[in-house]
């Protein structure tokens, strides 16, 4: 059985809704990403999970128990705050003891656990430190540590590394994910970061404007995205408008493409990511080929960026730096989407709002 | 900002304006009252210059001491009350939106702008038996005939604490809004209840601006004398009323001055005390 479920979640402030309907299964041991753009909704979900905001609607069930109206303190839940939330006037110790201190236990044991935890989360000998002489790092690790305190079912994290530099952020991202491997905690982290929620997750929920449009795994996400929206926030692609004339033929602005897995008939809208995108020299012949002219070309290094203008739409592709095109800005040339690669999502108008 | 002290006369200049009005009139009048406060009295007249300390020997007397203690009891339990009671408001209102937090503090600020003579006539009003709140509750049912309750400790403490809560909660309200309101939420996550969230988690972190405002109300407070007159019977007068009686109607400066003295003296050393507190928390 599923460890957390959410039927129908729903958040309401007023005229405005922050969550619609959010359904979801997370099963037990799994490390699930809310990933979205500010205002969507991901972090209000999150705080309804912890207890902290009241449901408008829907049900909140952990392992069969429903928990929609229990309040924070009862739910055993282990939470990292965006600004952490550290208690200015305990030390380091002192706040990872915290929960233990409020259930009456002795302070040989707080003592202990504190210590314990330190040293799951590298931090080890700061304990009586006061939690101002920490450095960013180091309090993000304290605030981990203090969550993780009475082993809870569920460790919850609203955007947890914002504050940290880049560099940082990246070795936590992995540290934080071989940390939640070796306890095999079921985790939620909010964060707006795709690359933060590729490294970390094994099931991404992409949220916009207080609805879920996709949960999969990572790769998932990127290469059969759902709709519109989960293939233009995660990553670059290319969106291309086209009505099906035949089976098997869409036409799209500046030619017809050859696909499989087109519905019968209708509007529908391809996604294409631009390392797919084959550029060929004009001239040369292939299926699912459309002409256009070079508008602007970078030179990324590891990769070669052009953008070429197709019937007066913007086409970006990304190809090996050796396998460039003769052509300059300017010049004619030919793109192909392999029919692999172009993923037929809905069309723009049935997209949720 | 470029943070460095002022040289010269030139950006010493702003302060020398406020400089100027503080040795003017406060320390001058001080002085001079230090001085009255050594000199000896005329009886039937006025005093003349000397040094003596008869005055200060005074206060060893069980009158003076009975008045003493009570004056610093009355303000330590006002203060108390106060925070006490501004304390939780002050961390409610700061919760709520804007526009309401804006109309409450223009609400207290307009309180405070009332002079102690209407506070104190509108409390012995209110207290009264012939236009007090007593005729409200025996046209509820809930008393037999109404009752007069001023003069006394209660209808004073009333209205000490009546005009020192805004005051308090406006000494408070900067350090509750700075407060992270994750604190609390943190707690609760964490296995405490909203109410064992407050008190382990706000009120210890704010310990500091707690302790600080105290001592500020207390200050505040021990320098009342109007409304212990007003709303408090001849027992109740504190230290402040004493030093009028004697200025004004016993005409002995002297003494007066000695126990203005003390008072300043007791009020400086506490407000040292809650800048020392507020400093500690500046670098915690």
């Amino acid at each position: 059985m599923s460890a957390l479920v959410l039927d129908g979640l729903t958040k309401r402030y007023g005229p405005v809704t922050a969550v619609h309907g959010a359904s979801l299964r997370i099963p037990h041991g799994q490390f699930v990403c809310l990933l979205g753009p500010s205002g969507c909704g991901k972090t209000t979900l999150l705080r309804m999970i912890a207890g902290l905001e009241d449901p408008s609607g829907g049900r909140l069930v952990i392992d069969g128990r429903d928990i929609t109206t229990a309040p924070a303190h009862t739910r055993e839940f282990g939470m990292v705050f965006q600004s952490l939330a550290l208690f200015p006037h305990l030390t380091a110790g002192e706040n990872i003891a915290y929960p233990l201190r409020i259930r009456g236990a002795a302070k040989a044991e707080q003592r202990k656990r504190a210590d314990e935890l330190l040293e799951l989360v590298r931090l080890p000998g700061v304990a009586d430190r006061p939690v101002s002489k920490l450095s960013g790092g180091q309090r993000q690790r304290v605030a981990i540590a203090r969550a993780l305190a009475l082993s809870p079912k569920l460790f919850l994290l609203d955007e947890p590394l914002s504050a940290l530099d880049a560099k940082l952020r990246e070795a936590m991202q992995i540290e934080l994910k071989q940390l939640q491997q070796r306890l095999g905690i079921t985790t939620i982290v909010v964060t707006h970061d795709q690359r933060e929620a590729m490294t970390m997750a094994d099931l991404v929920v992409v949220m916009s404007q207080g609805r879920i449009h996709q949960a999969a795994p990572p790769m998932e996400v990127y290469r059969q995205p759902a709709d519109a929206f989960v293939a233009d926030f995660i990553g670059m692609t290319n969106l291309l408008e086209g009505e099906v004339t035949a089976p098997g033929t869409a036409a799209v602005p500046g030619g017809t493409l050859h696909l499989p897995d087109l519905p019968p008939t209708g509007r529908v809208l391809l996604s294409v990511r631009p390392e797919d995108v084959i550029v060929h020299p004009v001239g040369t012949d292939g299926p699912n080929r459309l002409s256009g002219t070079l508008s602007f070309m970078r030179d990324l290094g590891a990769s070669v960026e052009f953008r070429i203008d197709v019937a007066g739409r913007e086409i970006v592709a990304l190809t090996r730096p050796q396998d460039r095109p003769p052509v300059s800005p300017g010049g004619a040339l030919s793109v192909e989407f392999p029919p692999a690669a172009c993923v037929v999502l809905p069309p723009m108008a049935e997209r949720p709002q | 900002m470029i943070r460095r002290a002022p040289r010269g006369l030139a950006e010493h200049a702003p302060i020398l304006f406020p400089a100027l009005m503080l040795v003017v009139f406060f320390v001058i009048p001080f002085s001079l009252m230090i001085a009255v406060s050594v000199f000896r009295r005329v009886p039937g007249g006025f005093y003349e210059p000397d040094l003596v300390f008869a005055n200060y020997e005074r206060f060893l007397t069980a009158f003076f001491g009975g008045v003493m203690s009570f004056s610093l009891g009355l303000a330590a339990l006002v203060a108390a009350l106060s925070v006490g009671i501004a304390f939780p408001f002050t961390y409610r209102l700061v919760k709520l939106s804007r526009g309401a937090q804006i109309r409450w503090l223009v609400f207290l600020l307009s309180i405070l702008s009332l002079s102690e003579v209407i506070i104190g006539f509108a409390w012995s009003t209110l207290l009264s038996r012939t236009a007090g709140i007593t005729n409200l509750f025996v046209a509820l049912g809930l008393m037999a005939e109404p009752q007069s309750l001023s003069p006394s400790f209660g209808a004073l403490l009333a209205g000490l604490v009546y005009q020192a809560f805004p005051y308090t909660v406006l000494v408070l309200y900067p350090a509750l809004a700075r407060l992270d309101p994750y604190l609390e939420e943190a707690a609760r996550t964490l296995g405490s209840s909203p109410l064992r969230a407050f008190f382990t988690v706000v009120v210890p972190a704010l310990r500091n601006t707690i302790v600080a405002t105290t001592i500020m109300v207390f200050v505040f407070a021990l320098g009342s004398y109007l409304l212990p007159q007003l709303l408090g019977r001849p027992q109740h007068w504190t230290l402040s009323v004493l030093i009028t009686d004697q200025a004004i109607y016993q005409s002995n400066m002297p003494f007066a001055a000695a126990m203005a003295v003390f008072l300043v003296l007791v009020s400086l050393a506490l407000v040292g005390l809650a800048l020392l507190a507020g400093r500690r928390e500046e670098t915690a």
